[in-house]
């Protein structure tokens, strides 16, 4: 009999006794549910797409034809055999910023995602866990928080303090944050009244322990989906902030700021602004479709339901 | 054919049944062979995985998902289940056969009015009825279960509803059509004593005056025993042994019967539970040969080498077992530290004055009062919703809205455990109801036992890893359970290694909630076996929580039997059973299902 057959006949055969236990679950229940996202179709593709993007941002500029800020023709030049996307609004290739202006993009959201899990897991977890008055402060800065649109919160701490890059990434990590918190609590909520908890409770265990031990590995998968979903916002938001130019400042390569600068000669120039949204979408498609994957694996879809 | 025939036909008719899984062709039943005749009970008896709701699944042509029957044949009424098409067969359910599901709470519509859900069920099988009779039929099948059948009633929702109120709802949609056959999966599992006998009794009635077949899937032996005239065992997906109530409960002649009945606690018997060691037969990690051999003392090499053949004893009872001489002969063994009790000491180990709790505005405990000695077990009975648990949570400090006092060798105890000292919490260690809620999910055994020592100071560095063996050792578990997680264990299992937590602690006093309310018979008597030896190793103080009279014989000192958050009755365990001077207790005791008055043969056991 191998090990396949058994667990199949015991998922199948439920307890029949007072109380029926739960289904069965896996060791590391996140790499569980990563396993069996990386078997869905979408997700393969959603990781094609996102690998595409990343090699390009981080090996790029080695293979720049250019620097991102020599001036190769005239401006809005056409296409030639030595700058094959053309000559961008002042006359430098198109080619060559494209493949320096990906880093920005993708570590600034890497980082701003990174920062708003973290602090929105903190804070969710806390308050679920805490059940009292300071669940209730919590949640209610939260609500202020989320009342402003993302965007505007961080438009106005860029033009309060000016347009820093660790201010973009801070701001848009924060504006996360309770987005976040939001759908920790709640997982977190179910897993505070079970009795293990209860259990550590009376034996007085340390409250931070509960929380990283207790509570936190049983919320792996609303965690999992949550980075993938603020990483996507994070790649578009960070690329509007570029685009408004309050992001990286010229004559840095980025790819927000560059379809800002060529969108004015879209109509004799369009790579200028193609290449850059091109790399975008595909972008926040692919990191879209990861985590619809997640989420679809950390819910026991199988690859026939897809 | 004429009235006198059809009545000697059986209703319920299974040759050879196979349900087996899609994929692997592994059997979940194999070769059941049951016939029920109309107005007659047929009790299918057996533990967690034995098969027994699959069997009674079949009888609705229903076959859970990834299975399929494999073979044999289901008549019910002379109608062959496996020649019917799907829209015959769901004119079938509710109609000719029907069921009655376990819990009322997920089976009934939340969103739809009781009334509706009657009618939807009478309306699906006589459409030709107009709405005034089935108004009337509806209100005719509410007096049949006792339920009220006035307009005020019938608007209700089932949250609006008890639970034993929901039930009889639910069994009066279960016999709305006048079924020919009904399939009771654990009807009563979830509900009071009281609200049970109430349950059985409509359960009985109405299949004795419609002169309905029943087929009661359960694992509660005393129940089956009261209400059934036929029993089959079931194990490892066969039926072990057949026969009549009687048959089956005083000649019991299958080993597994035997140790089986032997778990069963009964109120009208002071004797001992036994549990039966090691692991059911799961499908798919069955042995060779006899399915129970590796738990059977009579175990040979023709046990080990095929499943034994159907024997004939008498007339009708049947066993599957090569020695069943042997089993005869031998009386199944006794329970290991609970022939004789602790001495008691004199010394008070927890108080309890006056104490009355509150959730929010409402007060659970009025004016409780207990104390429990050295080594002593004071059992807390009680019906849900009594306030026992409070109790005991108030003792633990999980619950904090309380008045009066808790002390421990005679210090008062703050309300909430994170006010308490280390030292009083390590006293007072507290052991939940249900074992697969109560261990993280994520943290090996190890780990949460390592924690435990260390959060006491009862053990740390490297000596910790054979600490934990200890610990594991000392509630019957091997040592190499410390680097499982709890979902690889059994539901035993997984409330020994929470007793080995709360032992970890090395406390003066234990706080059992429930804990073998989830678990099969045999499990729970083999953890009773283990607390009683426990008592008897280390000196303990017990403060058991239990709804379950029987089971509190063998094991408490003292009883308090609560309702509605007083106290009723307080004394000595055997005053409680032998002269019970509340009438609460009186009705609790005569409702209680018992094996030995149902057969009426009320000795005072071994």
């Amino acid at each position: 009999m191998t090990d396949q057959t058994v667990e199949q006949a015991l998922d199948l055969v439920p307890e029949a006794g007072p109380e029926a236990p739960p289904p069965r679950l896996q060791r590391f229940q996140w790499l569980g549910i990563l396993r069996n996202a990386s078997r869905l179709t979408r997700t393969r593709i959603g990781l094609g797409m996102v690998g595409v993007i990343v090699l390009i941002a981080l090996l790029g500029p080695l293979f720049a034809p250019h620097s991102e800020t020599e001036f190769i023709a005239a401006p809005n030049h056409g296409p030639t055999s030595d700058a094959i996307f053309g000559a961008d609004a002042l006359g430098r290739d198109v080619f060559s910023r494209f493949l320096y202006g990906g880093l920005s993009v993708l570590w600034m959201s890497a980082a701003a995602t990174l920062i708003g899990v973290v602090i929105g897991t903190a804070v969710g977890l806390i308050a679920a866990y805490s059940r009292n008055w300071l669940d209730d402060v919590l949640m209610r800065l939260n609500d202020v928080v989320l009342a402003f649109p993302q965007i505007i919160f961080v438009l106005l701490a860029v033009s309060a303090i000016g347009p820093k890059t660790w201010l973009i990434v801070l701001t848009v990590g924060i504006t996360h944050a309770p987005r976040v918190a939001r759908v920790m609590r709640g997982a977190a909520q179910q897993i505070v009244e079970r009795d293990f908890v209860k259990a550590e409770e009376v034996a007085g265990e340390k409250r931070s322990r509960i929380i990283m031990e207790g509570l936190l590995p049983n919320v792996t998968s609303p965690l999992l989906v949550e980075l993938g979903l603020r990483m996507t916002f994070s790649i578009g938001l960070i690329a509007a902030v570029s685009f408004l130019g309050f992001g990286l400042q010229p004559p840095a390569a980025d790819w927000g700021l560059m379809i800002n600068e060529n969108r004015l000669s879209i109509a004799v120039m369009p790579w200028g602004v193609l290449l850059p949204v091109l790399a975008i979408a595909v972008l926040t498609v692919g990191t879209n479709l990861i985590t619809d994957g997640i989420a679809r694996a950390a819910i026991g879809l199988e690859r026939s339901n897809e | 054919m004429s009235a006198t025939e059809t009545a000697h036909e059986p209703s319920v008719d299974v040759i050879d049944l196979r349900v087996a899984l899609t994929t692997s062709g592994v059997d979940v039943v194999d070769e059941i062979t049951v016939e029920v005749r109309p107005g007659e009970v047929l009790g299918l008896v057996g533990e967690s995985g034995s098969g027994k709701t699959t069997v009674g699944m079949a009888l609705l042509g229903h076959v859970r998902r990834g299975g399929e029957v494999a073979g044999g044949v289901i008549r019910i009424d002379g109608r062959d289940l496996s020649s019917l098409g799907e829209r015959e067969l769901r004119s079938l359910r509710g109609g000719v056969v029907s069921y009655i599901p376990q819990d009322p709470g997920t089976s009934l519509n939340p969103a739809l009015r009781i009334s509706t859900q009657l009618e939807e069920i009478l309306e699906a099988h006589a459409p030709e009825g107009g709405a005034e009779q089935r108004k009337a039929r509806v209100r005719e099948a509410l007096e049949e279960v006792a339920l009220p059948s006035d307009d005020e009633f019938l608007k209700n929702y089932p949250h609006q509803l008890s639970g034993g109120q929901q039930q009889r709802v639910a069994i009066a949609m279960a016999f709305a059509n006048r079924p020919h056959v009904i399939v009771c999966d654990e009807p009563t599992t979830g509900l009071d004593v009281t609200t049970q006998a109430r349950v059985l009794e409509t359960v009985r009635d109405l299949c004795q005056s419609h002169r309905v077949a029943a087929l009661y899937v359960s694992h509660d032996l005393a129940v089956v025993a009261e209400l059934a005239d036929h029993v089959a065992v079931m194990y490892g997906g066969r039926i072990v042994e057949s026969g009549t109530r009687d048959q089956l409960f005083l000649e019991p002649r299958h080993p597994y019967t035997r140790r089986l009945l032997r778990a069963v606690p009964d109120i009208a018997g002071k004797r001992t539970v036994v549990g039966i060691p090691g692991h059911a037969a799961l499908p798919g990690s069955r042995p060779q040969g006899c399915y129970f051999h590796p738990r059977c003392e009579f175990a040979r090499d023709d046990c080990r080498a095929e499943f034994p053949p159907v024997t004939e004893l008498g007339e009708g009872h049947k066993v599957r077992c090569y020695h069943v001489a042997d089993a005869v002969q031998k009386p199944p063994p006794e329970g290991a530290g609970q022939a004789e009790k602790p001495r008691v000491g004199d010394d008070v180990v927890l108080a309890i004055k006056n104490l009355n709790a509150h959730y929010g505005e409402s007060q659970i405990l009025f004016d409780i009062n207990l104390d429990i000695h050295h080594n002593e077990c004071v059992a807390l009975v009680g019906e849900s919703g009594s306030g026992k648990t409070t109790t005991a949570r108030c003792v633990a400090g999980l619950h904090k809205q309380w008045t009066g006092e808790v002390s421990l060798h005679g210090t008062a105890l703050e309300e909430s455990a994170r006010k308490r000292s280390n030292e009083e919490r390590r006293e007072i260690q507290y052991v939940f109801q249900n074992p697969y809620a109560s261990l993280n999910p994520r943290t090996t055994i190890g780990q949460t036992i390592a924690r435990r020592l260390k959060l006491f100071g009862r053990g740390g560095g490297r000596e910790i890893g054979s600490k934990v063996g200890e610990c594991l050792e000392r509630v019957a578990l091997s040592s190499s359970a410390a680097e499982r997680f709890p979902d690889q264990l059994s539901g035993g299992e997984r409330q020994r290694v929470a007793i080995a937590r709360a032992l970890a602690a090395e406390p003066s006093m234990l706080v059992c909630d429930e804990v073998t309310s989830a678990l099969d018979v045999s499990v729970q008597a083999a953890i009773i076996e283990l607390l009683g030896e426990l008592r008897n190793e280390i000196g303990l103080s017990l403060l058991f929580i239990t709804h379950d009279l029987a089971l509190i014989r063998t094991i408490a000192d003292r009883v308090a039997v609560v309702t509605g958050g007083h106290v009723v009755e307080y004394g000595p365990t055997e005053q409680i059973f032998t002269s019970p001077s509340a009438d609460y207790t009186r009705k609790l005791l005569a409702n209680t299902p018992s094996i030995e008055v149902a057969l009426g043969h009320a000795t005072t056991g071994s």
